[in-house]
């Protein structure tokens, strides 16, 4: 396999690994909300939360891309800070973090929901405060979900492709991914080295499937 | 002893409970078939249910009054659970469960008495083989010994104790009753003790409220056989 091959493959992975360890707080938090919260508009929320996954991912880039744009807000002040994203590796990890959020909360959420709340309570009457309950006993009980949540996010975000090549191109060496590179490489003809990157891509995922079942096996 | 003034109303659905009842005791017994709201007030006292009226005092704390509009949280109400199942944290050795309130309570508990109390329990409650076993691995009444172990350990101004015996056979409950017993004589904490078995209240309570339908429909002083 070539060194251009490999080059790719880490980087997919380092850019996944990066994505899923910043959507991790953003998934709790919301599949605590919907598991446990109770407020006004909740349908609303878990109807946003989980729009990435319905909207075809190639839209969501888009929608990513003008709102890093100048045009937006966002963009302008990102382009204030001296900040670009688009074309950079940054817009790899947003565009991972962006679609692969859903699966992770939604994991977390049943994670969380599976939770007796007894337990919760019991750990009130010890005196533990709300945010106490849900480190040292919502989410410890919730960890099966959590993890199973990290890893289809971090799979998700393997396999990235539609949002990416709006956002991030397929620069050679500094934006081009596993799923990306695979077209770029049978749109050039280089039938070979895409399936290089086939191989590489099965063996991940086979990698953190397999990872996960034994993590959660591990749990009581 | 300790004065306790239970004054309660809790609707839900069809069941009312109606329980008004003040008095200074050691051990309060909490006696009636199963539905007749002994854990529902159990669990209003604990602050885990909310009454739609009433009071809850515990000495001079008033740990709930609609009237002044006062409703602790659980959490600064100083009262032990002990519910049936026990529910010891699953992902906690026996350890870990003993010591989860001194180590995560927001209430100050105070430091130096902390070993002292944590040895004595261990001590009384016969702990010391299970310290590091995982709470999957215990039976029913060594279960229920460390969800005592784990409420006394917050220092409760009561301790709630609803049927400990329930999960435990026949054959050994001469084994559990001992140690409560032993926290009664030895610690002083007073307890709320739930039962639906008239032979544990003999041996343990001086004052006992008979239940049923969520109305008390007897209330006698006793002194118990373990204080003769």
């Amino acid at each position: 396999m070539s060194a251009e091959t490999w080059q790719i493959a880490q980087f997919t992975v380092l850019m996944a690994v990066v994505a899923t360890a910043l959507t991790l707080p953003f998934a709790v938090a919301a599949g605590w909300l919907l598991a446990r919260g109770t407020f006004r508009g909740k349908a609303l929320v878990e109807t946003v939360v989980s729009l990435p996954l319905v909207l075809p991912p190639v839209a969501t880039g888009l929608l990513l891309l003008w709102l890093l744009s100048r045009r937006s807000p966002v963009g302008q002040a990102l382009d204030a800070m001296g900040i670009a994203v688009i074309f950079t590796w940054k817009a790899v990890v947003l565009a991972m973090m962006v679609v692969s959020f859903p699966l992770f909360a939604r994991s977390v959420r049943s994670g969380i929901e599976q939770v007796d709340r007894r337990y919760e309570a019991l750990a009130a009457t010890l005196g533990a405060g709300r945010f106490r309950i849900l480190r040292t006993i919502t989410l410890p009980l919730a960890s099966k979900g959590i993890i199973a949540g990290a890893v289809l996010g971090f799979s998700r975000a393997l396999g990235e492709f539609g949002a990416t090549i709006m956002v991030a191109g397929a620069i050679p060496g500094q934006t081009q991914t596993l799923a990306v590179g695979i077209y770029t490489f049978v749109e050039t003809g280089r039938e070979e080295a895409a399936w290089g990157l086939l191989l590489l891509s099965a063996l991940l995922a086979f990698g953190a499937i397999y990872l996960s079942n034994r993590l959660v096996a591990a749990r009581p | 002893m300790i004065q306790l003034t239970l004054d309660v109303t809790l609707r839900q659905q069809a069941f009312e409970l109606r329980i008004r009842d003040a008095s200074s005791v050691e051990v309060l017994g909490l006696f009636g078939p199963s539905g007749s709201g002994k854990t529902t007030l159990l669990e209003a006292i604990a602050g885990l249910r909310t009454p739609d009226a009433g009071e809850i005092r515990v000495g001079d704390r008033v740990l709930f009054s609609s009237s002044a509009g006062i409703n602790r949280p659980p959490q600064d109400r100083q009262i032990g659970y002990v519910p049936q199942d026990a529910l010891l944290f699953p992902h906690l050795d026996v350890t870990g469960n003993i010591t989860y309130g001194v180590r995560h309570s927001r209430r100050h508990l105070p430091g130096d008495d902390e070993p002292r109390l944590r040895s004595a329990l261990v001590e009384i409650l016969d702990l010391g083989p299970l310290l590091t076993r995982r709470v999957q691995k215990l039976s029913g009444g060594e279960k229920q010994r460390v969800a005592i172990a784990r409420a006394l350990m917050t220092q409760p101004a009561v301790l709630l104790l609803d049927e400990p015996l329930a999960g435990v056979d026949r054959a050994r409950r001469d084994r559990i009753l001992p140690y409560v017993l032993r926290i009664r004589r030895d610690l002083h904490v007073p307890l709320v003790y739930v039962t639906h078995d008239e032979a544990e209240l003999t041996a343990i309570a001086d004052r006992v409220l008979h239940l049923e339908a969520g109305q008390v429909t007897n209330a006698t002083m006793r002194s118990p056989a373990a204080a003769r």
